[in-house]
């Protein structure tokens, strides 16, 4: 098992998805719509507070409209992945034969679409915010790099933690409520619609209880320069302990879900 | 004449594509025309992008034909679509008219009342069918789960309960096995010789043609090169057919048999593989002259495929 | 005129698989009420943050919110359907509707039903009855009319914006998310105060698309709020018109994307 297997996947992940031009247009214009309607709700309850709701001003307001509209074509928030679709039908047992750790193949393929996606849909939805609004940005070069690091490790905790929801498909005949109920909470936790620090305090706690925030409030948080400094540094740690713990998660799953596989016979 | 189903002029069809940057224009069916007559059964025939999907499209009013005109039951396909839906029943190998995940009898319920059947039509038509098609057995099954024989028998029950004069079936036995294949063919034959129905099927298989068809229709690059009998067919490409000799015991190549080409053998022997052209000898008379030489088991006579006999129109036009 | 025996077939075999799948509706239905649930609380976590936001407070964001609610979930219970147009393109399933004497737009609208949105209509109706009790209403026969109006003509402008859809979809196919932009970023426009709203989403949510009409403008005429400047008197009455015009806009796209089908599809 060498890197360059996974690399090679990486690649093939990022091919396939420059296929669908007409479907990343089509994504665009809806992260734009989206973000529009966002800006004028949200802009107006900052304006309301007098210029800052929950640590947020306008033009951080817009960072965060902007960056996680644009992060939308690269975080699975809909649950569904092929690797379910394989383990729930048994034809992972098809991909066990190969030289490769199922479980790390996926999520790495997984990454490669996401990443790719910024490409069409990411950047394009930041222009859009930046020039048709303005938007905030860190005053440290360090807070970007810092950053650029948070949105990867973003992407990577969305493909591990969604790759849960297909594994459940080794012990559950169907896996469509999980998926449901990923796509229901995914969003909402992760700070999609509305900023979490806009939350009641017990609803927040319930949020950084779960690794979505880690998905998209927290990069955005330091690329829009809400976090600094030490407390950024904290986010990307909380963000690395997500990683961890579902790849553990991941790997436990995949192994026993195989040994259950073999003993059953698919 | 009123007796004609389908009447074509000089019918053609053209798409615009998208190649690269530039748009250019494909002619998928060039000029078409063909007259096809009540209770007739016609066979049409011609290699993939021949534009055959494209005539039944234009044929049934789904396609806005480019050029030529178009009749199906006397009616224009496009604007009388609803009117000609009630008379045109069409089979489609690949695609499935019945709902996915609801009783094969509650689709047939459901097209009944899309094709306002009263109640005894209706009762009467679907015995008649589940009758003659044996669906019975799966009647209160989800379509999702039959086996594809069953699920075709069920396409052409649901195609053909509206007693339509013109059934028109795209590729109706493409992955059946054969028994599931005879048992359709049965199946139209008499639903033909009951009802006077005209069929028109395209298909990739001799057998269908054979079994089924009257006339066969070849189509080339959008237009008609052949149109007749299969006998006329073969006899215009040269059919040559194969004569199957499995021999008591292992005998040397017979390759001097008057009128036939020795093809092959195989075990020894034990089964040789004789080419005759059907007008110059017959299968008869090449076992005539066969039964001096060796003892024969068993045989069969192998007919040309359907691409084989396309192929061989198209090699001799170019 | 239309004989409607075929679907109330279709609506009656439909109506008994789903009874007869019963875990499954279940599944279906739960998720439709956490949607519907997560959706409701999206607007409460802005609107409990601040006093008021262009001119409503909670109590008549809520009202608004169940008013939009209720008119969506119920047109997409019969028209929601429509989504499916692309998938029917590609499996070349639409052909067969051709073959039935009935029109394209009715099978399409009828060949399913999904009774779970009943769930979200429910969400909606709390909210619209919490809304209600909330506010000080000048219960007349007249408000009473208005909100029966607004009702009626809020779930025929959502049905057409479903059919706007599907008649685009002839064109994009691929690029199927750009309608949802307007669809479902239309329901999402429908429950904001589109007081708040900038100059382009006052054309093409306001006007264009006339989402203002389905729930806002009704609820600032019933409650007597004061309006966005260019909201003239009583504009909540004419939710009527803004549904004849989002049919008569439906109805044309549908047209001349089944146009484009007959004469370019293939």
């Amino acid at each position: 098992m060498t890197v360059r297997t996974y690399v090679r996947l990486f690649v093939a992940g990022f091919r396939r998805q420059s296929t669908y031009r007409l479907a990343a247009f089509g994504g665009l214009v809806a992260n734009a719509t989206f973000g529009l309607l966002k800006v004028a709700l949200l802009f107006a309850a900052v304006r309301t507070s007098g210029g800052e709701l929950a640590g947020y001003d306008v033009a951080m307001m817009s960072s965060y409209i902007w960056i996680s509209q644009g992060l939308l074509g690269s975080i699975n928030l809909s649950g569904r992945t092929d690797i379910a679709d394989r383990i729930r039908t048994g034809d992972v047992a098809v991909d066990f034969l190969r030289p490769v750790d199922v479980h790390l193949a996926s999520v790495a393929t997984e990454v490669g679409r996401s990443v790719f996606a910024l490409i069409p849909r990411g950047l394009p939805s930041v222009a859009i915010g930046a020039v048709v609004v303005g938007m905030a940005v860190p005053d440290h070069a360090s807070a970007y790099v810092l950053g650029a690091v948070s949105l990867f490790l973003a992407i990577v905790v969305s493909a591990t933690t969604v790759y849960l929801v297909g594994a459940a498909g080794f012990w559950l005949v169907e896996t469509r409520g999980v998926a449901i109920l990923y796509m229901v909470v995914s969003g909402f936790l992760a700070g999609l619609f509305v900023p979490i620090g806009l939350f009641p305090g017990w609803l927040h706690a319930v949020a950084t209880a779960t690794p979505f925030p880690s998905m998209m409030m927290y990069p955005v948080d330091i690329l829009s320069g809400r976090v600094e400094g030490l407390a950024s540094l904290g986010i990307v740690g909380l963000q690395l302990f997500w990683v961890g713990t579902t790849v553990a998660a991941g790997q436990l799953a995949t192994r026993s879900g195989r040994r259950r596989l073999e003993v059953q016979g698919g | 004449m009123t007796d004609t189903i389908v009447e074509t002029e000089a019918l053609g069809r053209d798409f615009r594509v998208r190649d690269g940057l530039r748009r250019r224009t494909v002619v998928a069916v060039e000029e078409l025309t063909v007259r096809i007559g009540a209770g007739e059964a016609v066979g049409y025939i011609g290699a993939n992008g021949a534009g055959k999907s494209t005539t039944i499209k234009m044929l049934t009013g789904i396609l806005v034909p480019t050029r030529g005109s178009v009749r199906t039951c006397g009616l224009q396909p496009v604007p009388d679509r609803k009117r000609l839906a009630r008379q045109v029943g069409v089979v489609f190998g690949q695609r499935t008219q019945l709902w996915w995940d609801l009783p094969v009898r509650d689709s047939l319920r459901i097209l009944a009342a899309i094709h306002s059947l009263g109640t005894t039509a209706e009762r009467e038509r679907t015995d008649e069918l589940v009758e003659r098609l044996e669906l019975g057995e799966f009647l209160g099954t989800p379509v999702r789960q039959l086996s594809l024989g069953q699920r075709m028998r069920a396409e052409v029950a649901a195609a053909l309960l509206h007693s339509p004069r013109l059934v028109i079936l795209d590729e109706p036995t493409i992955g059946l096995d054969v028994l599931s294949k005879q048992r359709l063919r049965e199946f139209l034959v008499a639903e033909r010789r009951l009802h006077g129905t005209t069929l028109m099927l395209t298909t990739h298989d001799m057998g269908d043609v054979e079994r089924l068809c009257d006339r066969i229709l070849l189509a080339d690059r959008g237009s008609l090169v052949f149109d007749g009998t299969l006998a006329g067919l073969s006899r215009t490409v040269g059919a040559e057919r194969v004569l199957v000799v499995d021999l008591a015991e292992p005998t040397p190549d017979l390759d001097d048999v008057p009128d036939t080409r020795h093809l092959g053998s195989e075990g020894g022997g034990l089964r040789q593989r004789l080419g005759f052209d059907p007008d110059v000898t017959t299968a008869a008379r090449v076992l005539a002259a066969l039964s001096g030489r060796a003892e024969l088991v068993d045989l069969a006579v192998e007919e040309p495929d359907v691409e084989e006999i396309v192929r061989r129109v198209y090699a001799a036009r170019r | 005129m239309v004989d409607l025996t075929p679907y109330r077939a279709v609506l009656a075999s439909r109506v008994r698989a789903q009874r007869t799948y019963r875990a499954n509706f279940l599944l279906d239905l739960s998720s439709s009420l956490l949607v519907g649930l997560v959706e409701l609380a999206e607007v409460w976590v802005v609107f409990r943050s601040v006093d008021s936001l262009g001119g409503l407070d909670l109590a008549a964001v809520v009202l608004v919110f169940g008013l939009a609610d209720l008119s969506f979930s119920l047109a997409d219970l019969a028209f929601g359907h429509c989504d499916t147009l692309p998938t029917y393109l590609r499996a070349g399933t639409l052909d067969v509707f051709y073959l039935r004497p009935q029109p394209l737009l009715l099978q399409l609208i009828t060949s399913d039903i999904s009774l779970r949105r009943l769930a979200r209509a429910a969400v909606g109706v709390a909210a619209l009855v919490a809304g209600l009790a909330m506010n000080d209403v000048p219960w007349s026969a007249g408000a009473v009319a208005l909100l029966v109006l607004a009702v009626v003509s809020g779930i025929a402008t959502f049905a057409a914006m479903f059919v706007w859809a599907a008649g685009a979809q002839f064109y994009l196919v691929d690029g199927a998310e750009a309608t949802n932009a307007f669809v479902y970023g239309g329901r999402y426009a429908a429950s904001q105060p589109a007081s708040v709203w900038s100059r382009p989403l006052v054309v093409v949510f306001g006007f264009f698309f006339p989402m203002a009409f389905t729930a806002y403008l009704p609820v600032v005429t019933l409650l007597g709020l004061p309006g966005p400047d260019w909201m003239p008197d009583g504009l909540g009455w004419c939710a009527p018109l803004a549904a004849i015009w989002a049919w008569a806009l439906a109805l044309t796209t549908w047209r001349t994307g089944v146009r484009h089908y007959q004469g370019g599809g293939g």
